[in-house]
C-alpha cells in the first residue's frame, strides 16, 4: 500500500472522502448525449463561486454608509489594485448570471426537466432563482447611484400597495420613510450574508436533488429504465468524472472568453449592464424621468406596468407580477404531455413555447424604455401608448402559456419516444 | 462679420431639432489614446471647471498616465492643492454655492459616464444669451441650466434664433444659435477645445480605461490557448463514448 493510499484510507475511516467522490463524480452517471443546453448549470456554479470570491475583495474596500458609498466604489475603480478589475467582474457577474440562469431554466422547458421525478428539483432550483432576484435586488443599492437608489425606491414602494398592511410593511423594509442609510446598511447586510447563505444552501439541496434522481437529456427519457445486468450502470449513462469534468471546463474557457471581453472591452454594455444614470450619485430629491430596473428584472417590471390600476390601487399590477415569476413552480404540474422533450411534442407545445419566448423577450425589451418608445395610437385607441397596448397582449400570452398547458400539452399529437438516446 | 455667422451656422448643427424637446446632440468624436488632447483638455479643465467643479476622485498625478511628469504636473496644472498625490476637490462650500447658482455644481469625476461624451461636447457649445435668467444665460441642451457660460470669453456671445418651418405638413420650431458677438477663438478653435476638454472628461470617468483593453488582449489571448488545450483534452477522453 503506498503512502498516499494509506492516507486516505485513514480519511475515509473517520469520513467518507472516496464514497463521496465516487457517488457524486466518479461513479455518478450522467447520459452521455447531453448538448449545448447543458452547459449553463454548471456555468451558474462557476458564477456563484465568482461573485463570492469578488464580493469578498468588495467589501474589504466598500463603505455601506449613505456618505460613502458613491465614493467608495470610486476608489476601488481607481486607487484600490486591481479594483477596478474585480467590480467589473462582480457587476459583470451579476447580469452574466442572470443569463445563465434563464438559459438554464429555458433548457428545462425545452427538455421538460420538471417532469417527475424532478419536480423537487425544478423547485429547488425556482428558489434558487428567488434568491438570486433578491440578491441582485440588494445588491444594485449598494453602488448609491440614482439608478440604485430610485430602483429600489420604487419596488420598495411596491410593497406599499398590498391593502391594509402595505404602507406600515414598506417603511419596515426600508427602516426609514425613504430610502436612506439605514436601508442601505440593512441591504448591505442581506446581500452579503443573509441571501447568500440562503442561495448556497439552496443550491446544495438542487444538487443532491439532482444526483439522487439523475439528469435527464435532450431525449427526455429515464436512462436508468436500461441498466447493464452485470454492472447495474445504465447503458446510456458515463461517469461524470472524467467525461463531463473535461466538456464541462471546455464550456467554462468559452464563458469567460465571452465574459473576459465584456470586462475588458465594454462593461457597461451600452447602459445595459451598468446603467449611465447610476453614474450620478444618489439624490432623493431629484426624481429621473425614467427609472428602468436593470434588463434581468424588465420582463416582470413591464408586466407591473402593462396592468392598469383597479380601484386607484396599483396592487392588481404587484400580483400580476408576483404571480409571472411563480406561476413557474407549477410546470410540473401543469404540464400533461405524455412526453418530455421537445424533440417528441406535437406542434402545439413548439408553438406555444415560441410565442412564450417571443413575449418574454418582448417583456424584456419594453420594460428597458419609458412606456411613450413607440408613440401613441390614434384616436381609434383613444390614442393609448403603442407599448403599453403590446406589452399587454404580451402579458397575456405569457400568462396563456401557463393558464392553457394542461390543455394544449395533452391533447398534443406526440411523436413515439426513442428506446435508447440519441445523439 | 457675415463669413463667421455663416461658420457658426454651419458648425453648430446641433441648433437643428426635431420635433418636440429632443435633442439631436453631435458627435464629439472622442478619442482616448490622443494623449495631447486629453493634456490640452486638462489644463482647460483646472483652468476654468475646477474653480466650481470638483472632481473629487481624481488624483492630479493620475495625470502621469498622460505622459506628463510630476513636476510638470505641479507646474501647470495644480493652483488649489501642495500635494501630487491629491485629490481634485474645491475650496468652494457646497452651500455657498447652491446660494450662488441655485444648485451645488456636481462632481465632474464621472460625469463623462453619466452623461455621454456627444451630450457633453454639445451641452458646451450650447450656450446662448437669455436675459430671463439670473446668470444672463441659458441652455439648448440643457435648458434653464444653473451654470453661466464660463468659456464665453473663448466662445463669444450667441443668440437663440427661432423659425417656424413646415415639416412633413406640421408646423415645426426650428431653433438656431447664432453667434452675435465673436470670442478670442474662432468657432472652429472652440470646437477643437471643446472636444480636448471632453476628451480629458472621459478619460477622468475612468482613467484605466486604456490599460483595461491592453490587459484584454493579453487575456482574451491566454483563454484562445487554453481553449485549444482544453478542447483537445475533451477530444482525447470522449474517443471511447459511442
Amino acid at each position: 500500500m503506498t503512502r498516499t493510499q494509506r492516507f486516505i484510507n485513514w480519511i475515509d475511516e473517520r469520513f467518507p472522502l472516496t464514497a463521496t467522490w465516487r457517488q457524486h463524480l466518479s461513479e455518478y452517471y450522467a447520459p452521455k448525449n447531453f448538448n449545448f443546453w447543458y452547459f449553463f448549470g454548471s456555468l451558474a456554479l462557476l458564477v456563484l463561486v465568482m461573485q463570492i470570491v469578488t464580493g469578498i475583495f468588495l467589501t474589504m474596500h466598500y463603505k455601506p454608509d449613505a456618505g460613502q458609498a458613491f465614493g467608495s466604489v470610486e476608489y476601488i475603480m481607481r486607487d484600490v489594485p486591481w479594483g477596478w478589475a474585480i467590480r467589473y467582474m462582480h457587476s459583470t457577474g451579476a447580469s452574466m448570471f442572470f443569463i445563465v440562469v434563464y438559459l438554464h431554466m429555458f433548457r428545462a422547458l425545452l427538455y421538460g426537466s420538471y417532469h417527475k421525478p424532478r419536480e423537487l428539483l425544478w423547485i429547488f432550483g425556482m428558489l434558487v432563482y428567488l434568491c438570486l432576484m433578491a440578491e441582485a435586488f440588494f445588491g444594485y443599492l449598494l453602488p448609491w447611484g440614482q439608478m440604485s437608489f430610485w430602483g429600489a425606491q420604487v419596488i420598495v414602494n411596491l410593497f406599499s400597495a398590498i391593502p391594509f398592511v402595505g404602507p406600515d410593511l414598506a417603511v419596515w423594509i426600508r427602516g426609514d420613510y425613504v430610502v436612506s442609510d439605514a436601508t442601505l446598511n440593512r441591504f448591505f447586510a442581506f446581500h452579503v450574508i443573509a441571501v447568500p447563505l440562503v442561495l448556497l444552501a439552496l443550491v446544495a439541496a438542487h444538487l443532491v436533488a439532482l444526483h439522487e434522481v439523475g439528469s435527464n437529456n435532450p431525449d427526455g427519457i429515464e436512462i436508468k429504465r436500461k441498466k447493464d445486468p452485470k454492472t447495474g450502470i445504465p447503458l446510456d449513462g458515463i461517469p461524470f468524472h472524467p467525461y463531463y469534468t473535461v466538456k464541462d471546463i471546455v464550456g467554462v474557457v468559452v464563458f469567460l472568453i465571452v465574459f473576459s471581453f465584456i470586462v475588458f472591452f465594454t462593461p457597461e454594455v451600452g447602459g445595459y449592464f451598468l446603467e449611465h444614470n447610476n453614474f450620478f450619485p444618489a439624490d432623493p430629491l431629484k426624481t429621473p424621468s425614467h427609472i428602468a430596473p436593470v434588463w434581468y428584472f424588465t420582463p416582470f417590471y413591464s408586466v407591473l406596468r402593462a396592468v392598469p390600476p383597479m380601484f386607484s390601487s396599483k396592487f392588481p399590477g404587484v400580483l400580476a407580477m408576483g404571480a409571472a415569476v411563480v406561476v413557474l413552480f407549477f410546470l410540473p404540474w401543469i404540464d400533461r404531455g405524455a412526453v418530455k422533450s421537445i424533440r417528441y411534442r406535437g406542434p402545439l407545445y413548439k408553438a406555444a413555447l415560441a410565442i412564450f419566448v417571443v413575449s418574454f423577450f418582448i417583456l424584456g425589451y419594453l420594460g428597458t424604455e419609458p412606456t411613450n418608445v413607440w408613440g401613441q395610437f390614434g384616436a381609434w385607441l383613444g390614442g393609448a401608448d403603442r407599448a403599453t397596448v403590446v406589452a399587454r397582449v404580451c402579458t397575456v400570452l405569457y400568462f396563456l402559456f401557463f393558464a392553457l398547458m394542461p390543455w394544449y400539452t395533452k391533447i398534443d399529437k406526440t411523436k413515439p419516444e426513442p428506446e435508447r438516446v440519441t445523439w | 462679420m457675415v463669413k463667421r455667422l455663416l461658420a457658426a451656422l454651419l458648425l453648430a448643427p446641433l441648433a437643428t431639432i426635431a420635433s418636440a424637446q429632443e435633442m439631436k446632440l453631435d458627435h464629439a468624436n472622442v478619442d482616448i489614446h490622443d494623449a495631447i488632447s486629453i493634456q490640452r483638455g486638462a489644463r482647460v479643465f483646472v483652468n476654468y471647471c475646477l474653480s466650481c467643479h470638483s472632481a473629487s476622485y481624481m488624483r492630479y498625478n493620475r495625470l502621469t498616465e498622460l505622459g506628463l511628469t510630476e513636476a510638470q504636473i505641479k507646474d501647470n496644472l495644480m493652483f488649489a492643492s501642495e500635494k501630487v498625490g491629491d485629490l481634485m476637490t474645491v475650496s468652494m462650500r457646497a452651500q455657498d454655492a447652491k446660494s450662488w447658482f441655485g444648485v451645488a455644481p456636481p462632481d465632474l469625476s464621472v460625469i463623462a459616464r453619466a452623461r455621454g461624451a456627444d451630450w457633453l461636447y454639445s451641452y458646451l457649445r450650447a450656450f446662448y444669451r437669455d436675459d430671463s435668467r439670473p446668470t444672463g444665460w441659458n441652455n439648448l441642451v440643457f435648458p434653464n441650466v444653473g451654470m453661466p457660460h464660463v468659456l464665453w470669453e473663448l466662445q463669444g456671445m450667441q443668440r437663440l434664433e427661432t423659425t417656424e418651418v413646415e415639416h412633413e405638413g406640421q408646423k415645426i420650431e426650428r431653433r438656431n444659435l447664432v453667434l452675435d458677438k465673436p470670442g478670442a477663438m474662432t468657432p472652429a478653435e472652440y470646437d477643437q477645445m471643446v472636444r480636448d476638454l471632453v476628451d480629458y472628461l472621459v478619460f477622468m470617468g475612468e482613467p484605466v480605461q486604456t490599460f483595461r483593453v491592453q490587459i484584454g488582449v493579453v487575456v482574451l489571448f491566454f483563454l484562445a490557448l487554453l481553449f485549444v488545450l482544453t478542447w483537445a483534452m475533451k477530444r482525447e477522453f470522449w474517443k471511447d463514448v459511442h
